[in-house]
């Protein structure tokens, strides 16, 4: 391949991937609320289009047509800056994910999973700078919450993970995969896999963990001030975040693209559908717990849970090894 | 101070209360019917009983009733006793046996004693299943309504009706289950107090006719609190209003003035306010003669021009005016061009009436106080149809003596039938002079019927009695010296005696030999009370502004000034036609009015001010008390208080003194500053800025309702509502619903009680001065120093003349004063114009009763049918029903049958 | 945390169970007779109007949406104008059970969307039905001891004629 044919080529790959990416995000809002319809007894929304697909449509009409409005009172650069850091870090770690050796947009970075969690933390500072230029109470409090929030599960998401490094012995998540080819690490990593997902919830603020806007006390919590598209990147921000902490569960967890008969991008795309569908069961099924609990949860319970899984994970390996 | 203990409460009672009045006092919740506070007790009722025990080791007691009891020093009772709450539970029971289940059509629901009384006592079901009595109701005229199945014979209609006010055509019939409380046929109730029975009735046997016909329930009107627009007492109202519409008028308690009652003409005299004949919006004459209406700002531009046009201006003020507009248009024209809008006469009557009050010489005796003297001398006044409410405070005045008997028998005051039966027929004396005979001759110890002369002779003989230094009266026929000894003699044997007279009496020698008599009882050291009565809400208050001299009408007319500014004063009222046309040649004429009227036909510019029910403003009474009223409407339109037209038009043509004229606080301010005698006018009422925890004082109740409906046919926006910056009422329910103080109050309610009778949650005590004292402050106060000057000017003895006859004016309730006469309740009420004689003189001019006689008087000749009244004195004829022609009598007229000419 | 997983069962086991919305137009669903919609003013048996023009409704309504004037015909009271600004009602029923008449009565109604706020103010012709409503046998006159037209003192349900005022027998 030449080097022009390899540029378009990525390019394609890139253009292709975050297409599929939008796509599937902007869908996600629809495939939600028909979820949550179908676990509340109700049909959801079914109007726009067929089985009211095409409510993604009016929804994406309808932010995109809004005044685009920044409050007198907040502080206008941090304002506009904070969504798309928001949409640009979750897509930015879409970047290492392997769907399959194939597809994926750079899959073969040897520090991927460290990309991975470098962006998720970047993250952070979008609710924090939402929060922040807002220049409002509640986003302030919505802002400081996330913060507080990302920060500390941040800390046993990384830990978690550790195990699985352990058992690879690398950072590429190819590699990672291909060591599932006959054992997924669910199996030994049970703990890790938990907590990697119980802290991938957090990391998005979905519900249960959605204190940063918790509507009952903060109004929207980060986004109060925000209309239009920008609140819509923080939206779709939210539901890449979804698919990525999916997708990233199915790589180090669920074996990635391996599975019988059927081709393995398909395989893929059902273990991250599953995922996401539990996402929103939660939501479905959960209320959302106080703030300190919340907090002592992370500290006082995951956080020794990680250790002990690393502790064990390591034990185990150097008795396999010394015997 | 007596302890006593009710459910283990110690509580304390005044001397002289009642068990019920103790208990009320306290703020305890006990039902009664019969008792009222200005009537006492009767013990009818049985429902205000309570449990009484002899001692602490008594626990069975005894049932008494409450208002019957008197309280001895550590008694001991209880309300909540189970048994004596089941009796008067029972008692209710009984009551509502008959009720006839129409709560939902009967104008008192909402504002029912009964209902109250029953919740009170927890009566919810019926447990009666046989057949209610019924009875067929009557017509009682235009003012009230009579539905007889609701009355659970209390018997406070009657007891009012006749005992207190002296009517002899309501009564009770019939006997047991069947009593009937009613006339003896169909027919108009006669007293001018009949209005009260509304109020008096505890359910919705006597109900405000008018008030039916635009009715509202008592929650859904704004209140405010007013004063009585049509004559010269300033009995305290309030005012309700609903969707822009003066809906009723009911009475404000206030101790000094008014009490519990109000006569008919000040209750349903309030037609005029929602009349079609009201000037709602400015209007100009144009070159065409035809009035156009115009714009606020066009119209104070077209004042403006108009003053600074005119070379001389006169402004013209007005006795039912307040004092705020008059003093702004004082101000407008200055003092030297201000006239009082009254005639010369009159005018002369009001300075006489004004300097004497305000001399100091002798204490002003407030309605109060004229209801506690032990002896009247009324000369020259027939209070009974000039000023019902103060005839009213006198005819209680002959009680005072069977109360004194009674008491010295040691029955307690409250104990009414006792008093009344031990009392007999002893009476305090009363002694009435007039013309013509009065509705107080019933309770009269003495009476002359004698030309207003002879009266004001009458009483420079007894002032000269009383006190040898006052001037004699020469040539006093005996018999009137007779009767001026008993009268000076019973005067100098009272505690408290009170002398009376009016400007209704046309005589200024009348007024003085009022005055005298009471100067000379002062000088006795008796404690004198002088009743002085003015004809209009603010006679008082606009005199005592005037400069002292010879000002009125006539001199304003006569002055020929370039402008003339007449401020809600009709003076096509008392200017025949062409004398006014004649006198207003060549000037323009500017009209504050709030109703059409002969002045406003002929003016270049009527401006519409507003009338007492959209405006505020201060008022001074004939007792020298100065009250302010507010506005219950407060969405008015262009009408608007005059002194705001007249302070915009003053700031458009460039005064400078009309810079602060913005709010009415700012307002009597300058008053007090530039009039001495109205130094104490801001203290009358809070300030616009007064707040209760920081809130405006509601002026709707709290279930105010139709909020969002009421407006919503022809605007489905709900603007914000009026915010008013002259007094600290909000607009809406919004705001304090607590008791605000006395002369705030917008309505009478409290919790559990929504009736009138609700009154003994706002009072210090009962009987007493509202909590936070009496509204108004009174401004002629008695000084020492003020030495006595006798009135020198004794009159000749009437002298009757062969071809001439004496006219004297007889005044009426209704019909006499000019803005209750545009209601049509009163006019309903209103008789005919006629002249009376006396028999002897109608025959020497051979008439009979009926018979048109023409009548020339001040030059115009009028006819009118002649009425016989007996009683009259030769030569004297009394003229009545012919208001506009006041200002010309008394005077000698010649009078003449007509031929058969039909009126 | 037994109890969270718990919880996501139950949830999860919703997707086999029928949806209790329906879908609304297309399908009408049952509103029972005493269902709190649109507001009515009913007659009486005879056919005359229920509403005695009392003000109890107004004065329950929380939102204070209505309006009326008394009129009276001979004793009858009746409203001159009675107005409901639906734009403002809450449909709580709260009119219904102050009524002492049973004339104002809620229907299984809630069709009544407006592009106008100015269509849902409803006047006395708008409101006034002509049958009885739910309480086909009521008639206030007929149990108050008020005298209508047609309806004398004494002539109500369990009233005896009225008394001679006259006469002194027991």
């Amino acid at each position: 391949m030449s080097a022009e044919g390899a540029i378009v080529a990525g390019l394609l790959n890139i253009v292709l991937g975050l297409a599929v990416l939008m796509a599937a995000a902007a869908l996600l809002t629809w495939i939600e609320r028909r979820l949550l319809g179908v676990w509340q007894d109700r049909p959801g929304p079914n109007r726009a289009g067929p089985f009211g697909v095409l409510q993604v449509v009016a929804d994406g009409i309808k932010l995109l047509f809004k005044q685009d409005w920044i409050p007198p009172f907040a502080d206008p650069v941090v304002f506009v800056l904070a969504p798309a850091i928001a949409m640009v870090t979750v897509m930015l770690a879409v970047a290492v994910v392997p769907a399959t050796p194939a597809i994926g947009i750079i899959a073969d970075l040897n520090i991927g999973l460290l990309f991975f969690l470098a962006m998720s933390g970047l993250g952070v500072y979008s609710v924090v700078l939402a929060g922040w230029a807002s220049n409002n109470k509640f986003s302030l409090l919505g802002g400081m919450r996330a913060a507080a929030q990302m920060v500390s599960y941040e800390v046993f998401m990384g830990l978690s993970v550790v195990g699985v490094v352990m058992l690879a012995g690398s950072f590429n998540l190819l590699e990672i995969v291909r060591g599932q080819q006959h054992m997924w690490y669910v199996v030994p990593q049970f703990l890790g896999f938990v907590v990697f997902f119980i802290g991938g919830i957090a990391e998005t603020h979905r519900l249960p963990f959605d204190l940063p806007e918790g509507e009952n006390e903060l109004g929207a919590g980060f986004h109060t001030e925000y209309s239009g598209m920008k609140f819509g990147m923080f939206f779709l921000g939210e539901y890449i975040g979804i698919i990525v902490v999916s997708a990233m569960t199915t790589v180090l967890f669920l074996g990635g693209w391996y599975g019988p008969v059927l081709p393995p991008v398909l395989w893929f795309g059902i273990k991250t559908g599953f995922l996401v569908a539990f996402f929103i069961l939660l939501r479905a099924a959960l209320p959302r717990p106080r703030y300190d609990q919340f907090m002592s949860f992370g500290w006082k319970l995951m956080l020794p849970l990680t250790l002990l899984n690393i502790l064990a994970t390591g034990a185990v390996m150097l008795a396999a090894t010394s015997i | 101070m007596t302890n006593f203990i009710v459910d283990g409460r110690v509580l304390t009672a005044k001397a002289g209360e009642n068990l019920l009045q103790a208990c009320l006092g306290a703020g305890l919740d006990l039902p009664y019917f019969c008792w009222h506070p200005a009537l006492g007790s009767v013990g009818a009722c049985r429902q205000c009983a309570v449990r009484q025990y002899d001692g602490v080791e008594d626990t069975t007691g005894r049932l008494v009733m409450a208002c019957m009891t008197p309280i001895a020093e550590g008694a001991r009772f209880s309300i909540t006793d189970p048994a004596t709450a089941a009796f008067r539970a029972g008692i209710i029971e009984w009551l509502m046996v008959n009720h006839p289940h129409d709560c939902p059509v009967c104008e008192e629901g909402g504002e029912c004693h009964l209902q109250d009384m029953t919740v009170m006592t927890g009566h919810a079901y019926r447990r009666y299943r046989f057949t209610k009595r019924t009875h067929r109701n009557q017509d009682l005229g235009p003012f009230i309504k009579h539905e007889m199945n609701r009355c659970i014979a209390c018997y406070r209609c009657v007891r009012f009706y006749r005992d207190y006010a002296g009517g002899r055509d309501l009564d009770v019939f019939g006997a047991h289950d069947h009593v009937y409380f009613g006339r003896h046929d169909d027919g108009t109730l006669e007293s001018e107090f009949s209005g009260n029975l509304v109020e008096v009735c505890p359910t919705g046997v006597f109900t405000d006719k008018p008030f039916s016909a635009h009715y509202a329930r008592k929650w859904d009107m704004r209140g405010a609190p007013s004063i009585c627009a049509h004559c010269g007492v300033g009995c305290n109202t309030i005012a309700n209003e609903r969707a822009g519409q003066l809906r009723r008028v009911v009475n404000r308690y206030s101790n000094a003035v008014n009490g519990h009652f109000l006569c008919d003409r000040g209750r349903f005299g309030y037609g005029f306010v929602n009349a079609s004949e009201r000037v709602r919006v400015a209007t100009v004459r144009g070159t065409d003669g035809e009035r156009v209406e115009v714009e606020r700002e066009a119209a104070v531009a077209r004042f403006a021009e108009m003053l600074r046009g005119a070379a001389m201006v006169v402004g013209i003020g007005s006795p039912r005016a307040s004092l705020e507009s008059n003093f702004a248009l004082r101000t407008l024209v200055g003092a030297a061009h201000f006239y009082p809008g009254v005639a010369a006469r009159e005018a002369a009557l009001l300075r006489l009436v004004a300097d004497s009050l305000a001399s100091g010489a002798v204490h002003v005796a407030s309605l109060r106080e004229a209801e506690h003297a032990d002896a009247v001398l009324l000369l020259g006044s027939d209070l009974p149809n000039a000023a019902p409410r103060a005839a009213l405070a006198v005819r209680q005045t002959v009680r005072a003596a069977g109360a004194a008997m009674a008491a010295s028998a040691r029955i307690p005051a409250w104990h009414d039938l006792a008093v009344r039966n031990f009392a007999g027929e002893t009476r305090s004396p009363l002694f009435i002079a007039t013309p013509a005979a009065t509705r107080l001759d019933d309770i009269a110890q003495g009476q002359l019927r004698a030309a207003p002369v002879d009266i004001a002779r009458l009483g420079f003989a007894v002032a000269a009695r009383i006190d040898p230094t006052a001037p004699a009266v020469a040539d006093l026929a005996p018999e009137l010296d007779a009767l001026a000894a008993t009268i000076a003699q019973a005067l100098l044997a009272a505690e408290r005696p009170l002398v009376v007279s009016g400007v209704e009496a046309g005589e200024e020698s009348v007024i003085r030999a009022a005055v005298n008599v009471a100067v000379a009882l002062r000088g006795q050291g008796r404690n004198v009370g002088l009743m002085l009565n003015v004809p209009e809400c603010n006679s008082l208050g606009l005199a005592l502004m005037a400069e002292a001299d010879d000002r009125s009408l006539e001199t304003a007319l006569a002055a020929r000034a370039a402008l003339v500014i007449t401020l809600e004063t009709d003076i096509g009222r008392c200017v025949p036609g062409a004398r006014l046309d004649a006198a207003l040649a060549g000037a323009r004429l500017v009209v504050l009015d709030h109703s059409e009227g002969a002045t406003t036909r002929r003016a270049e510019l009527v401006l519409p001010a507003a009338s007492f029910a959209e405006a505020s403003g201060t008022l001074v009474n004939a007792e020298g008390r100065a009250q302010r009223f507010y506005p219950p409407i407060v969405t008015a339109g262009e009408g608007r208080e005059a002194w705001r037209w007249l302070a915009a038009a003053g700031r458009a043509a460039g005064r400078t003194n009309f810079s602060g004229w913005d709010t009415e606080d700012n307002v009597l301010a300058e008053i007090a500053r530039t009039v001495p005698r109205f130094a104490a006018v801001p203290d009358v009422a809070p300030p616009e800025g007064f707040r209760i925890k920081g809130l405006r004082i509601a002026s709707e109740p709290h279930r105010f309702s139709g909020r969002t409906a009421m407006d919503a046919a022809h605007d489905i926006r709900e603007p914000k509502p009026p915010v008013s910056a002259d007094s600290p009422f909000s607009a809406t329910m919004e705001g304090y619903q607590g008791k605000p103080p006395p002369a705030l109050l917008p309505l009478l309610r409290a919790p559990g009680w929504n009736s009138n009778q609700s009154l003994h949650r706002f009072q210090a005590e009962i009987e007493g001065p509202l909590t936070g004292g009496d509204p108004g402050v009174r401004l002629l106060e008695v000084r020492d120093g003020a030495a006595p000057d006798w009135h020198t000017a004794i009159p000749e003895a009437f002298a009757p003349r062969e071809d001439m006859w004496h006219a004297v004016m007889l005044p009426r309730v209704f019909g006499d004063e000019e803005q209750s006469a545009r209601a049509a309740p009163i006019r309903a009420r209103m008789t005919p114009a006629a002249i009376a004689l006396n028999a002897a003189d109608a025959a020497r001019l051979g008439a009979a009763a009926g018979r048109v006689i023409a009548c020339e008087i001040d030059g115009e000749i009028v006819l009118l049918p002649l009425e016989i009244r007996a009683e009259l004195p030769r030569g004297v004829a009394g003229v009545s029903g012919l208001a506009a022609m006041a200002y010309a009598l008394p005077s000698w007229i010649r009078i003449a049958a007509a031929s058969e000419v039909a009126l | 945390m037994l109890s969270v997983l718990v919880t996501l069962w139950g949830t999860f086991l919703h997707l086999f169970q029928r949806n209790v919305t329906v879908a609304y137009p297309e399908e009408m669903p049952y509103l029972a007779p005493r269902y709190r919609g649109r507001i009515v003013l009913t007659r009486d048996p005879d056919g005359e109007e229920r509403c005695v023009s009392c003000y109890l409704c107004a004065v329950a309504c929380p939102v204070d949406c209505i309006s009326l004037q008394k009129a009276e015909i001979e004793g009858r009271w009746y409203p001159e104008f009675f107005r409901i600004n639906f734009s403002r009602c809450i449909f709580c029923g709260f009119c219904e059970e102050a009524c002492p008449t049973y004339a104002i009565q809620l229907t299984p109604d809630f069709e009544m969307s407006e592009y106008d706020r100015r269509n849902l103010v409803y006047e006395k012709e708008d409101l006034l039905i002509s049958g009885t409503g739910k309480y086909p046998d009521y008639n206030f006159y007929r149990v108050s001891g008020a005298a209508i037209p047609g309806k004398d003192k004494g002539e109500a349900e369990r009233e005896r004629k009225p008394i001679d005022t006259r006469s002194l027998l027991p």
